[in-house]
């Protein structure tokens, strides 16, 4: 019996090799202004993905 | 270090240095819960006596899902141990110096006269002001020289209320495009406003021209014109709304947000969601007040609770709309588990006072548009650059673990530590934290995952 789904995800410790192009946007540039957070980025770097 | 939470009939479990997320049964819930506390031989005699022979459970498949446990936890996908916190100051000290956005105060004036503007009213506590096309193409000089090798740069027209000084958001779009090819930089742009001046003119050169738009609704009528005022005190929903329509429409598919602000006079916020739907707009993003603890205006640990159900609920309306072939997208659910930000982007905290500053009409510099007004954080002008570097410094230095009430917090990777403004405000500091936005961000988060994890699990279905 499977007891536990894994979703597909970005594996953060792997991204430490790869990540820290800086292209992405920057966290309250877009529509909140007030509470910024950044789980709702996107990668600018498309071989991250 | 593990989050785990129960929503919508749905098990989740967080691994959250690794970013793993698991959508699990009760056993294994149960299992993760007591891994790190008790020893194998104890985990199984619990679970044992509580789910063996309950809807066909063996104590076979209990020790098998305490080995798939097991499994995650050797392949880094379970109480993973955060190894971050030597990286949080790299990508700061990296792009030192670099800076790749602007907030582009176009206008220290506003048409309208909300009361619960976090901005006074556009003024920013001083006086009315308009950016002069000068000052706004030496901020965007000032952007492109102290971009590095920054490829994005972005710009938001931002106020008080933008189009009350058009022509020079027109032509400083314009320079901007005449340089960027020379200068290899690509410039986003983004307006934000209140709508009363939007005109067919404003439309068509909006929709080409800006990468995003953010329209300021706040949702039901009553709602929208309690706060959302002109002069005369006349409210200006049934104004702005099929401008705002007519602007969307038009926009073909490019992103815009309608953006509303809930205060204690709504925290009941889904249904003013459930009427931007209703007017056809399906981007949208509702923000919690900003302003000062004693205004009637403010969220109260009473609108709390409800504010948290409002956001569960908001979900669940979200599943329900796809599943009917009526999606909306919600800012603040909108989480790539597969392609979201890097680590280093995750630590850096937001960027304010770094890569990221308000240019206030007479050029001067500020960490970000929540600061200005605030003399004591003027980090400079346009024209001579950054000049107040210790206080820069305190910007440079904030990151996740530079936040001591964040250590033990799941969520801290997918806030970076939160917003610097909302921490100074609340407790002086900014590195310290506003622990009623954390508590909003975290159920979030809780919902924005699960939709998510909803959306993989049919799609893999």
């Amino acid at each position: 019996m499977k007891h536990i789904k894994t979703l597909k995800t970005r594996n953060l410790c792997a991204s430490a090799k790869n990540g820290g192009c800086g292209e992405c946007q920057t966290s309250c540039q877009s529509a909140c202004k007030t509470s910024c957070g950044i789980a709702n980025q996107q990668c600018e770097k498309k071989e991250s993905k | 270090m593990i989050h785990q939470y129960k929503l919508a009939g749905m098990n989740i479990v967080l691994d959250v240095t690794s970013g793993a997320v698991h959508v699990v049964d009760d056993v294994a819930y149960d299992i993760i819960a007591l891994f790190t506390e008790k020893s194998e031989a104890e985990i199984l005699t619990l679970m044992n006596e509580k789910y063996e022979g309950k809807d066909g459970i063996t104590a076979a498949d209990i020790k098998d899902c305490y080995a798939q446990v097991s499994e995650l936890r050797e392949s880094g996908q379970l109480f993973t141990e955060d190894t971050f916190r030597p990286m949080a100051g790299e990508l700061k000290k990296k792009t030192a110096g670099v800076i790749k956005a602007l907030c582009l105060h176009v206008a220290h004036s506003c048409n309208l006269n909300c009361s619960y503007c976090f901005a006074s009213q556009g003024k920013y506590h001083g006086e009315r002001a308009l950016m002069s096309f000068e000052v706004g193409k030496r901020a965007l000089d000032f952007l492109v020289e102290n971009s590095g090798s920054r490829h994005n740069l972005e710009v938001d027209f931002f106020g008080g209320e933008p189009l009350m000084n058009w022509d020079v958001v027109k032509r400083l779009v314009a320079y901007a495009r005449e340089i960027e090819k020379e200068k290899n930089k690509n410039f986003r742009f983004t307006l934000t406003t209140n709508g009363m001046l939007i005109d067919d003119e404003v439309i068509d050169f909006a929709n080409r021209e800006m990468s995003n738009v953010v329209l300021s609704l706040d949702g039901r009528r009553e709602v929208h014109d309690r706060f959302r005022v002109d002069y005369s005190g006349k409210g200006s929903y049934d104004r702005i709304v099929p401008k705002f329509q007519k602007l969307v429409e038009a926009r073909g598919g490019k992103n815009y947000y309608m953006r509303g602000t809930f205060t204690h006079y709504n925290p009941d916020f889904l249904k003013d969601i459930e009427q931007m739907l209703d007017l056809g707009f399906t981007e949208l993003s509702m923000e919690p007040v900003v302003c000062d603890p004693a205004s009637p205006s403010a969220l109260t640990a009473e609108d709390l609770p409800i504010v948290l159900e409002q956001y569960e609920k908001l979900a669940e309306l979200m599943l329900k709309r796809k599943a009917e072939g009526r999606p909306f997208t919600f800012y603040h659910y909108m989480i790539d588990l597969s392609g979201g930000p890097c680590i280093y982007k995750r630590i850096s905290g937001c960027g304010s006072g770094t890569e990221y500053m308000a240019v206030t009409p007479s050029g001067d510099l500020y960490p970000c548009h929540q600061f200005v007004g605030e003399e004591e954080f003027c980090l400079g002008n346009v024209f001579d650059g950054v000049k107040n570097f210790e206080k820069q410094a305190e910007f440079m230095a904030c990151n996740v673990y530079a936040r001591k009430d964040c250590e033990d917090c799941w969520a801290k990777l997918y806030c970076s530590g939160g917003c610097a403004a909302n921490a100074y405000h609340a407790t002086g500091s900014v590195t310290g934290v506003y622990k009623y936005g954390c508590e909003l961000f975290k159920k979030r988060m809780e919902c924005a995952i699960m939709v998510a994890a909803q959306d993989m699990m049919e799609e893999d279905a």
